[in-house]
């Protein structure tokens, strides 16, 4: 009754809600050309926008794996990072060899390939006491290569990982507990220096795209502003044929009741495991897309943390909505850089000052709290509720 | 009679003593006038065999000498130059006495003298000289710490002396002391082959760090390269480029699989080795070709190429080989002939010690050594491994409570050992006695965490029991919540948590193994733990009621059982357990709000690799992590990360293998 009512929802505003997108960002796009010949915008507040796009692909992803498979993957996150850093590799090894070949213009002898290695491995790896390019960097030459890896390699972990989690069947917090235990061990793996990623430094300069540098700043975050808002509306599309399929059926039954489907014939593995992978990739890709606009990426990102927040973005937002994702991520991740960017006047109750830089957190897991208790299916239940009212 | 025969010998000692104590005040005033300049005006390069002859003069007063000096109360007059100190000073000018024998020289005026300012490097040269006669001081102090220096600075001078005190040495520890020191100086400065074995022999099976330092100091070799094979006594090793490691006696060998061995000479070293050895001659390393190169250029070409096309090696060395045609460059070396000049030449090294006796001896005291450290090192392992099993036992001994038993997932778990890490810190801030806050923080924090467990089971929990997942969620917010209210009341940085200090020490088994105390306690702390927990779940009524209302609720309260109540006070409990524990991790960890989640995630593992629902299961759980971790860190000691993410990555595959964990649970109690 449940999931058959809200798919009849999701499919009929599905094209409203897609279309609302669209029309705002077409809006948002003239506003921001019109602004910018009149200054209006500043760079960082599309970027601001632009990351905020790429937040609501994960949170879609990860609406797709919790809110209709109940699989509550505490290391999307890590997969977003790890699309970040495999669009980073490329950006930073790019980049440098651009800056040593043009700082050794003057040269007499041009440098040789294996000088140049030398080159930007003592300027990539310095920092942490390399001199030699790590054989993961074997194809940093490769855009190509490296647009692959942002798919493969969130997909491949993904692919290990689920394929060793479902077959032994482990399910609900257990699951999560080890997702989680997946994101911490390669948060930690990133951030020792030899891991070959430059360990808590993080990769830098990733807001430079190499061979494009005649363009400015401001040019270039409205590419990627405009790269983030069709990658989402890709996104939205995938989803809701997904859900509105019969695959989307299957999934919707595997959360409601993992056994009655099991025992009707489907493989619940296989299923589980395909929307792991997709929603893995499809985080990879929003990072790849996210971490050119923020201009550096280092391990803590990648913290367990990061993933519950995800899930608090998809939980206030209402899981197994897909507008409800897109509203949570959008919605609690600019409010929270609004609330911590200090531009909020403290509140005075007389005997306390209320600062929202310190306070916001505890706000947030406190609101987290109540929509958990009282309202489980987030602000997309509301919307859910509002629309029901007016077809009475 | 009797008393002649005793009294001749001494009468004889005077008059020998007095006869030399004569010859060698002329002997000292000679050395006093021989060496005049270097006296007044020394350097410290200079001054050494002057202090060797002052040294040898035998004359009484040679330590009164040196310390004159050294304090810079000598005086010398510029007219008859004589060394002398000065006795008082009144209208009459200042009157000098003659320093060797004493004899007052009258007054002089200012100008007419000089005093004599040795500057630092002679004073210590000087204060060296002079530990001689400290070791022979009365006062027990002044020797063990004139002894000290000595060992700081060892010199072979110091054998003699050193030698003929020990006999007359009184106190035992300083005694000891001395011929320990003699040993390790006869050893390193010794002539005499036969010495230095009898010395090395004492040291067998002595685990001192000076001891081995010793020893591996006689082992000290240097690398050479010849073009005959080496026959000396002393070598130490054939080396085969690219392919022989050192071993840490000095020898060689060839190692079956390379992990995270570097061989000991690379094949440029090789290089490096014969050029400065003169056996490869006219070697153009790349860059001096590039060098050629790069004089060569005309008009940007050289011999006709383009330079915009030496991008490559190869290119570059064809280059090359057209200026070698045109006479312009020497020939450079093809790899094949480097390697043949490297095969054909012979590379060793060879001991510093000269003796192949001496040697051989060593390498076995050092080998068997050796042996007794690795196995001293494997303890340490060993607990080392427990003691952070205790840890993680701590840890998760809360989570098998609510986890574990109750079945409900907590991830505010690591906050309440935040908190509990926090009141002792508190209490520590109006309680200065470690001992006694201590005391009160354990009991104090059980209090507080309880009482939040209960709030929060009472308030959130409760409401969840039916719904595993949202529970996870919901303690997730809190769980943040509550590491920002830490954040914003007690600040980012590490607030220290002091143990007391009979806390501090450490248990010294020898020199290689020792285990401090703390560790001692946490360890004792954690049994402490297991008992109690056996006894409340096992024993008490609260226990068996929490096992009844977990497997069936319903039985339960038809039973007379209040599930409500129990559920609660379970909670309570193992939140407060959670509370003590953090007080345990806060004493060595510093206490700051991010203190519980690094702990989370490892305590979560713990009971699930152990087996839900079972202590034992947990402890088992704690032991395996621990030792696992501190094993895999033995294999790459300067990487706790890659430790700590190996072991999560080998929990991830356990599972795999037991869902269930070590300890899976059996009968009605299993099912879900």
């Amino acid at each position: 009754m449940k999931s058959s009512y809200l798919q009849k929802l999701n499919s009929r505003s599905s094209f409203f809600w897609v279309s609302a997108i669209i029309l705002f960002l077409t809006l948002c796009m003239i506003l921001l050309s019109e602004a910018y010949g009149l200054n209006l915008v500043s760079t960082s507040f599309t970027k601001v926008l632009g990351k905020t796009l790429c937040l609501c692909i994960v949170a879609l992803a990860m609406d797709l794996v919790w809110g209709y498979c109940g699989i509550l993957s505490l290391g999307h996150f890590a997969f977003f990072g790890l699309g970040g850093y495999m669009i980073g590799m490329w950006l930073m090894f790019e980049r440098t060899k651009n800056i040593v070949i043009d700082s050794t213009k003057n040269n007499v002898l041009p440098l040789t390939e294996t000088e140049i290695n030398e080159a930007v491995g003592t300027q990539i790896f310095g920092v942490v006491g390399g001199a030699e390019i790590p054989s993961i960097w074997l194809f940093a030459d490769s855009l190509l290569i490296h647009i692959l890896l942002v798919f493969l390699v969130p997909g491949v972990l993904a692919y290990v990982f689920g394929w060793l989690a479902f077959r032994s069947r482990v399910t609900g917090v257990y699951l999560s507990i080890l997702t989680q235990a997946m994101t911490l061990a390669l948060s930690l793996y990133l951030f020792q220096n030899d891991s070959g990623l430059r360990g808590n430094n993080g990769l830098s300069g990733l807001q430079n795209i190499p061979n494009l540098e005649s363009f400015s700043q401001a040019e270039l975050s409205i590419w990627f502003l405009v790269a983030s808002g069709l990658a989402l509306i890709t996104t939205y599309y995938v989803s809701n044929l997904i859900v509105k399929s019969k695959l989307g059926n299957i999934i919707t039954g595997i959360r409601d009741n993992e056994t009655r489907i099991r025992f009707l014939g489907y493989k619940v593995e296989s299923y589980k495991l395909f929307i792991f992978v997709l929603t893995a990739v499809i985080s990879g890709v929003a990072g790849a897309l996210y971490y050119p606009q923020a201009g550096i990426i280092n391990p803590a990102e990648l913290a367990p943390i990061a993933s519950i927040y995800l899930a608090v973005w998809v939980a206030i937002g209402g899981r197994g909505y897909l507008y409800g994702a897109v509203i949570g991520a959008a919605f609690v991740s600019l409010a929270s850089s609004f609330f911590t960017g200090g531009q909020i006047p403290n509140f005075n109750f007389g005997i306390f000052t209320l600062n929202w830089v310190d306070w916001w957190v505890v706000i947030l897991g406190l609101t987290f709290v109540l929509t958990t208790l009282y309202a489980p299916k987030g602000i997309g239940g509301l919307i859910e509720k509002i629309f029901r009212d007016k077809e009475l | 009679m009797k008393f002649f025969f005793r009294i001749i010998p001494k009468l004889l000692i005077i008059l020998f003593f007095s006869n030399s104590a004569l010859s060698s005040e002329s002997e000292f005033e000679k050395v006093l006038t021989d060496n005049f300049k270097l006296i007044t005006k020394s350097s410290s390069k200079t001054v050494e065999p002057v202090i060797e002859k002052l040294l040898n003069s035998n004359f009484s007063k040679v330590e009164e000498f040196l310390k004159f000096w050294k304090s810079k109360k000598l005086i010398f007059t510029k007219k008859t130059k004589v060394i002398a100190t000065l006795k008082q000073k009144n209208e009459l000018g200042y009157e000098l006495i003659q320093f060797s024998n004493n004899k007052n020289l009258g007054y002089f005026k200012k100008k007419e003298f000089k005093s004599i300012k040795p500057n630092s490097g002679v004073r210590s040269k000087i204060s060296n000289a002079l530990i001689g006669f400290q070791l022979q001081s009365k006062d027990a102090n002044t020797r063990s710490k004139s002894l000290e220096t000595l060992a700081r600075n060892f010199n072979p001078k110091y054998l003699k002396p050193l030698k003929n005190t020990i006999e007359k040495e009184t106190d035992s520890k300083i005694k000891k002391r001395m011929s320990e020191l003699l040993v390790f100086g006869t050893i390193k400065y010794s002539t005499s082959v036969k010495d230095k074995i009898a010395s090395l022999n004492t040291l067998r099976g002595n685990l001192s760090i000076e001891a081995r330092g010793v020893i591996a100091s006689l082992l000290r070799s240097k690398v050479y390269v010849g073009d005959v094979k080496p026959n000396l006594p002393n070598l130490a090793r054939i080396i085969v480029p690219e392919e022989t490691i050192k071993n840490m006696d000095g020898s060689s060998s060839k190692p079956i699989f390379n992990f995270n061995r570097k061989p000991e000479i690379s094949k440029q070293d090789a290089i490096e080795l014969l050029i400065k050895a003169k056996f490869l001659k006219d070697f153009i390393s790349p860059s001096r070709r590039d060098e050629i190169l790069e004089q060569n250029i005309i008009k940007g070409k050289i011999e006709g190429v383009p330079v915009g096309k030496l991008i490559t090696d190869e290119e570059r060395i064809k280059t090359y080989n057209l200026l070698v045609k045109s006479n312009k460059a020497l020939p450079l070396k093809t790899t094949e002939e480097i390697n043949e000049i490297i095969k054909k030449h012979f590379f060793y090294a060879v001991y510093e010690e000269k003796s192949g006796e001496v040697i051989n001896i060593a390498k076995k005291i050092f080998n068997n050594t050796n042996y007794k450290v690795n196995f001293y090192k494997y303890l340490d392992l060993i607990l080392d491994g427990l003691s952070l099993a205790s840890i993680y036992f701590l840890g998760a001994i809360g989570l098998a409570i609510t986890f574990g038993v109750m079945r409900v997932i907590n991830m505010a778990h690591g906050e309440f050992i935040m908190m509990g890490a926090y009141t002792g810190y508190v209490v520590q801030l109006f309680i200065p006695n470690h001992t006694v806050s201590l005391i009160i923080a354990f009991p104090l924090a059980f209090f507080v965490t309880f009482f939040a467990g209960v709030t929060l089971e009472r308030l959130v929990i409760r409401h969840l029991y039916k719904n595993p997942l949202d529970t996870l969620l919901a303690t997730f917010g809190v769980s943040i919540a509550l590491q920002q209210i830490a954040k914003n009341i007690f600040g980012t940085q590490a607030r220290p948590l002091t143990s007391p200090e009979w806390l501090d020490g450490a248990l010294v088994v020898n020199d290689v193994l020792s285990i401090s105390l703390i560790r001692i306690a946490i360890f004792a702390l954690g049994i402490i733990f297991l008992i109690l927990l056996l006894i409340v779940m096992n024993k008490t009524r609260l226990g068996l009621e929490t096992k009844a209302v977990t497997q069936n609720p319903m039985m339960a309260s038809s039973m007379g059982i209040n599930p409500d109540r129990i559920n609660m006070l379970t909670f309570g409990f193992g939140s407060g357990i959670a509370g003590i524990a953090g007080v345990a991790i806060g004493l060595f960890s510093k206490v700051t709000s991010e203190l519980g989640s690094d702990y989370i995630v490892q305590s979560f593992m713990t009971v699930v690799v152990g087996g839900v629902g079972n202590i034992w299961g947990t402890l088992a759980g704690a032991t395996m992590i621990g030792m696992l971790q501190k094993l895999i860190e033995w294999f790459n000691p300067s990487n706790t990360l890659a430790a700590q993410t190996y072991m999560i990555i080998f929990i991830i595959l356990f599972i795999q293998f037991r869902p269930k964990g070590i300890i899976a649970l059996k009968g009605r109690a299993a099912e879900d």
